[in-house]
């Protein structure tokens, strides 16, 4: 086992790799009463296609969420009602590209994390059982198809890229989900929820030994080598649409600008060019700019605007989003501001404050430990050590920033996506 | 134990802090509390917003954010919030604690003070906001209001509340109505800063790892502004008693694909001692607070209806919501459903199982209250204005006592009033 101290940050992490190839960190956090247990694996929305046992699989979109639903079934019933009936808070996700199950409680961590490590890794539904979630999940995408941020989001990522499989919906749509059945499901499982493709993070008062030693005891034993996938083939570098817009009940229009950017090389380097990439954003357009400022007097933007850098394995993009009267207009005085920043430059004074504001939220956000661990477990999957970033933003210079965006926010790869209130103009 | 220390800044003025080296922020809170009503709702709603655009010395949003900025991220955030009949209104800030702070720099005093001067000292000449502030400010209200139907739960749940407590306070929305942000003028506006600074009960707090000398200095010097004088109590909200009529009905249509179904119920009472306060809440996580209560087993995991079904019971009002996301057909076989599982819990058809899930549940979400620098406030502001003070621990150690008979008990006591249903165009 590794200890690994961070001074600056405050923070301890402890790592082990067990002989079946999963990766365990472990955050010990004696002053706290809760613990916080998080067990991934890296497959998500955007792994459709993938070899098992020497045959391409074509699965439906949507099948790692509906797996994500599936995996709490268990012999004894459903280990959503095992965990919480043992005190804990129990949840998952799906992401584009990693499934996490995870649990918070305060009292009898070893029995729930016994559960987690159980339920997850042994598979247990049946024809029956797959049928019955259709409802629900149904129900779960209706609910994101009338919520106008997941459309504005959903609408930026397929006007983006052209066949990168990010552009998926999550949960598949209504449609796709009806061709899931149990024996997919099943080669899923079996494909990626094997411990060499998993991680498990936990943060709490805990000894770290034993989280080692109680998942050597549940997980199977055997190291199986990584399955070949396809995350599609090299995007070209602008954006596949420039435009779109739907309307949907609200009140003001929603809009998400999204810039694409060629991701770096490897992993350190990705996990470099997003801290200096939400940098050079703030600088641009955050809300200590000239240009926000600007923006917001004009009442062209309002308190909801947001924007940063975003990545998935394989690709990345800047995003500004928010609420405008006018989105076409926020797109243009962006770009604008890049070129002008491109020639005169940015002010020193406000990159050397924003750096320190930077600094002080990512210190800031791992006050959860939920953060803690789901940071751990993507970086551990993109070979990025995030707790790094003190010294990364020793090293960050403001010409780095201005050369970001002088390099990125060309008008060929931004697209802009709407959503615009029933009976609006346009 | 996370000890809270009370001390009094000046009458009506009140400063709790919680100290502890455990979280990397120190948060400082101020907040005032005014009574709910539709006459002032927006005018309250509109003030820290625009408070928040600038001081004397932090003019315009580059110098604010400049200020922050500097104090390596710190937030302030302008927080209206609606508990019972009772709008609190102030900000909420957030800073890097001082052990996580480079070169063994201070952040406490300046970031106090910058947050007194947002509250005491803003922009303008002293006798009016600057009139810009407050126009695009009051655009940004607006829309804010017009917006909430964006979120078509949240939105469901006002129309909900709004129709069930048409004339009670309770119905007004907590940023008011489209038509009393429109007539805001900025004297109104400065005449009910003024009136707020001077007549409502001010709560102060903080949580982090400076000891309670300072925090308090640092405090009385920020707030040392604060008109004096005397301060209204703390405002009651009123507890109407259970319907006797029949059930009222309201929908509405929208562009949506799915429905959402709202059922208001009313206790006819209120839950402000600790006792009372356990009883509820274990009531509430048993019908509708976690994946092992009836609504979640029975509606979402029995008939596959919906992706959520839940309940939240507003301790001070005494009124229980219960909601979910269903399709349009299946409208009436939720609410059958949810109406069996209360019915169920009146009858006392409740295993120990559920019992002992739904009691672990809720004090687990006590015990975690302690972890999150966000909810221990929440938690402080809800003591505070009910005239309360037990902690986290000891609402924790009362609801481990509670009985199934009480349970039931509270049970007996919620009464059907209000549905809302939000409907599709097509249905």
């Amino acid at each position: 086992m590794v200890k690994h101290v961070y001074p600056r940050i405050g923070e301890t992490v402890f790592e082990e790799v067990l002989d079946n190839g999963l990766h365990v960190f472990v955050f010990p956090k004696p002053e706290f009463g809760k613990s916080f247990a998080f067990f991934a694996t890296r497959y998500g929305g955007m792994d459709t296609r993938f070899q098992l046992g020497g045959k391409w699989l074509d699965t439906p979109m949507g099948i790692a969420h509906y797996l994500e639903h599936k995996m709490f079934d268990t012999p004894e019933g459903n280990a959503l009602q095992t965990l919480s009936a043992a005190g804990a808070s129990p949840n998952a996700f799906t992401s584009t590209d990693i499934t996490g199950y995870h649990f918070e409680c305060t009292d009898r961590f070893w029995e729930n994390l016994r559960t987690l490590l159980t339920f997850v890794s042994v598979p247990y539904f049946t024809e029956e059982s797959v049928e019955k979630e259709q409802g629900i999940i149904a129900q779960e995408i209706r609910m994101y198809e009338d919520n106008p941020s997941w459309q504005v989001y959903h609408m930026l990522m397929e006007n983006l890229y052209v066949h990168n499989p990010v552009r998926n919906s999550v949960a598949g749509s209504v449609e796709s989900i009806r061709a899931i059945t149990a024996e997919t499901l099943y080669h899923c499982h079996e494909a990626f929820y094997t411990p060499s493709n998993m991680v498990l993070c936990v943060a709490g008062n805990v000894d770290p030994e034993a989280v080692c030693a109680m998942a050597r005891e549940i997980l199977p034993s055997p190291r199986k080598p990584a399955i070949p996938r396809d995350r599609g083939s090299d995007e070209p570098m602008e954006a596949g649409k420039d435009y779109s817009q739907r309307t949907m009940a609200v009140a003001t229009p929603l809009f998400q600008m999204g810039v694409k950017v060629k991701p770096g090389v490897d992993g350190p380097a990705q996990l470099r060019q997003r801290l200096l990439g939400d940098l050079a954003c703030e600088a641009l357009m955050g809300s200590s700019s000239p240009l926000y400022s600007r923006l917001y007097t004009q009442g062209l933007i309002n308190a909801s605007f947001y924007c940063g850098y975003s990545d998935d394995p394989g690709t990345a993009f800047l995003i500004a989003g928010g609420e405008s009267k006018d989105p076409a207009a926020v797109r243009d005085a962006i770009l604008a501001e890049a070129e002008r920043v491109g020639k005169d430059g940015l002010d020193d004074g406000l990159f050397q404050r924003l750096k320190k504001s930077a600094y002080g939220a990512y210190v800031r956000s791992l006050n959860s430990f939920e953060n803690l661990c789901v940071q751990q477990a993507r970086s551990y999957f993109a070979e990025q050590d995030p707790w790094t970033f003190p010294e990364i933003f020793d090293t960050m210079t403001r010409q780095g920033a201005e050369d970001f965006l002088r390099t990125w926010l060309r008008p060929e790869q931004v697209t802009l996506s709407v959503i615009r209130p029933e009976g609006g103009d346009q | 134990m996370l000890p809270i220390t009370e001390r009094t800044i000046a009458p009506g003025v009140t400063l709790r802090a919680v100290q502890t080296g455990k979280f990397k922020t120190s948060t400082l809170a101020v907040t005032f509390l005014e009574p709910l009503r539709e006459e002032t709702a927006s005018l309250n709603a509109l003030l820290p917003k625009v408070l928040r655009r600038g001081t004397r010395t932090c003019p315009d949003m580059e110098s604010m954010s400049a200020a922050l900025d500097d104090l390596y991220g710190g937030s302030i955030e302008p927080v209206v919030r609606k508990k019972g009949e009772v709008q609190c209104v102030g900000f909420w800030a957030s800073f890097l604690d001082d052990a996580f702070v480079p070169q063994g720099t201070k952040l406490l005093e300046p970031a106090a003070a910058l947050l007194g001067q947002v509250v005491l000292d803003p922009a303008g000449d002293g006798k009016v906001f600057q009139p810009d502030y407050v126009e695009s400010e009051k655009a940004n209200l607006l829309d804010k209001i017009r917006g909430e139907i964006n979120d078509k739960l949240q939105y469901s749940l006002s129309r909900l509340r709004e129709s069930m407590c048409a004339g009670e306070a309770y119905g007004v929305g907590r940023l008011g109505s489209q038509e009393t942000a429109a007539a805001i003028t900025g004297q109104a506006l400065y005449a009910r800063y003024r009136d707020m600074l001077e007549t409502a009960p001010v709560y102060l707090y903080y949580c982090g790892s400076a000891p309670i000398h300072r925090v308090e200095a640092a405090f009385r010097s920020a707030f040392a502004g604060l008109p004096e004088g005397k301060r209204r109590p703390i405002p009651s909200t009123q507890v109407v008693k259970v319907p006797a009529g029949e059930v009222r009905r309201f929908s509405e249509v929208m562009d949506v694909t799915q429905g959402k179904l709202v059922l208001g119920f009313r206790a006819g009472q209120r839950y402000r001692t600790k006792e009372e306060v356990a009883r509820a809440v274990l009531f509430s996580s048993v019908y509708g607070g976690s994946t092992n209560s009836k609504l979640f087993l029975n509606v979402r995991e029995k008939l596959s209806l919906c992706y959520f079904a839940s309940a939240s019971l507003a301790m001070s009002k005494g009124v229980m919501l219960v909601y979910s996301g269903v399709e349009f057909a299946n409208f009436q076989r939720a609410e059958e459903e949810i109406l069996a599982q209360l019915q169920a819990c009146r009858e006392g058809d409740i295993t120990a199982q559920e019992l002992e899930a739904a009691r672990l549940s809720a004090v687990s979400t006590f015990c975690t209250t302690l972890d999150a620098q966000g909810r221990l406030e929440e938690y402080w502001l809800n003591r505070f204005f009910s005239g309360t003070d037990f902690t986290p621990e000891e609402l924790a150690e009362a609801i481990s006592q509670v009985t199934l008979e009480e349970v039931v008990e509270v049970a007996r006591g919620i009464r059907l009033d209000t549905i809302f249903t939000l409907c599709g165009k097509e249905a």
